[in-house]
């Protein structure tokens, strides 16, 4: 079983890494079909409660497959998922590295930059979407998740700060009962 | 240290390029672009400006995260491929210790009441960030008409449709490509 769950998280995190244009905030939608629908490993509800520890820790944002790696399969399952999504995009940035050094072609960097931002940023809204119903916080929640979105929109303060606002305001209305 | 031509004359070593992105790691709450760009063009002047956006440049047209190709980008070119290495593993070591004592600390209280509904106010709340930032990187990046349809598009298949990713973006990458070379020709 737990050779199976190890090396499952390889595979997906792997598979997923090459996918991660902009890194993981772009690929949220494809870790929860396969996580929750794909393999039924947990509820949306969980999916939703990793992302949020994942967005809390500091680092890259990749961090959530090794959140969910931990919640598998403990430290070892951490260990993979993390070099299941680090390592096939790092070996290709080493290799486009050297290649790009070589030939120092701006043109194709620039018109495939060009081509994958806009997918990037539409992926990041999906990701975003995904994660906002998973989250499965009711009527109240979805109001703290537009809050939060408003602020961050609007202005540069630290994303921690309305993040740990939106939490102390829901654990409030839900200790006065609104929730 | 001003971050000009000498740059690449004084090429860091193995140490530096770890505590540097250590550091990176550690300071990178709420995101480590801003502290990234920071610590390598302003503390440690190992790029200018110029240079580290050219980097980023190249780093956003590859999948994985932004500061971990960064990483691994800088490290080969200052200290190959063992300078990689130690960069990506400097970059990703506190962030997961920080990350386990998280999550061990959720473990702990998880049979709280208040601990799953703080979690799950925390996960609304995470997700309306992502959703701002990427609204405000929208509105921001001065995208062509054709752009627009494209993140419609990649936002429509994956976020409503809820579509399996590999195939979609087998779809959308080739005709973002041909629209961005067609409108690269034409400026």
């Amino acid at each position: 079983m737990e050779r199976g769950v190890l090396g499952q998280l390889a595979i997906t995190f792997g598979a997923i890494s090459l996918m991660a244009i902009g890194g993981a905030n772009a690929v949220v939608p494809e870790i929860h079909r396969q996580l929750v629908d794909v393999l039924a490993w947990m509820d949306a509800p969980t999916f939703a409660r990793l992302f949020a520890i994942a967005q809390a820790a500091p680092g890259p944002n990749v961090m959530l497959a090794s959140v969910v790696g931990w919640h598998m399969a403990g430290t070892t399952g951490l260990l993979v998922a993390t070099l299941a999504i680090l390592l096939p995009s790092s070996v290709l940035t080493f290799v486009c590295s050297r290649g790009l050094q070589r030939y120092r072609d701006n043109r194709i960097v620039r018109i495939v930059t060009l081509a994958l931002v806009p997918i990037a940023l539409g992926l990041m809204l999906a990701s975003g979407l995904v994660a906002a119903i998973a989250a499965d916080a009711g009527v109240f929640g979805y109001a703290v998740t537009a809050a939060t979105a408003i602020v961050t929109y609007r202005s540069k303060v630290n994303p921690l700060v309305p993040m740990a606002a939106g939490t102390v305001v829901y654990a409030t209305a839900w200790a006065l009962g609104f929730v | 240290m001003s971050a000009s031509a000498s740059t690449s004359a004084l090429r860091p070593g193995l140490p530096a390029l770890f505590t540097g992105f250590l550091k990176i790691g550690l300071m990178g709450f709420g995101g480590v672009g801003p502290i990234a760009r920071h610590i390598i063009v302003a503390e440690r002047g190992w790029l200018d400006d110029r240079g580290y956006a050219e980097l980023m440049g190249i780093c956003q047209a590859l999948p994985g995260a932004n500061t971990v190709n960064v990483a691994v980008m800088l490290g080969d070119r200052f200290r190959g491929p063992i300078g990689a290495l130690t960069c990506l593993v400097a970059l990703m070591a506190m962030p997961l210790l920080v990350l386990v004592a998280i999550a061990n600390i959720y473990d702990a209280v998880s049979n709280h009441p208040l601990a799953q509904i703080a979690l799950t106010g925390a996960a609304a709340s995470a997700a309306g960030l992502i959703l701002g930032t990427a609204a405000r990187l929208l509105t921001r990046a001065g995208l062509a008409r054709w752009a627009w349809i494209m993140a419609a598009a990649a936002f429509l298949a994956v976020g409503i449709l809820r579509l399996p990713m590999l195939p979609a973006l087998l779809v959308l990458v080739p005709l973002g490509l041909v629209a961005a070379s067609l409108s690269a020709r034409r400026v």
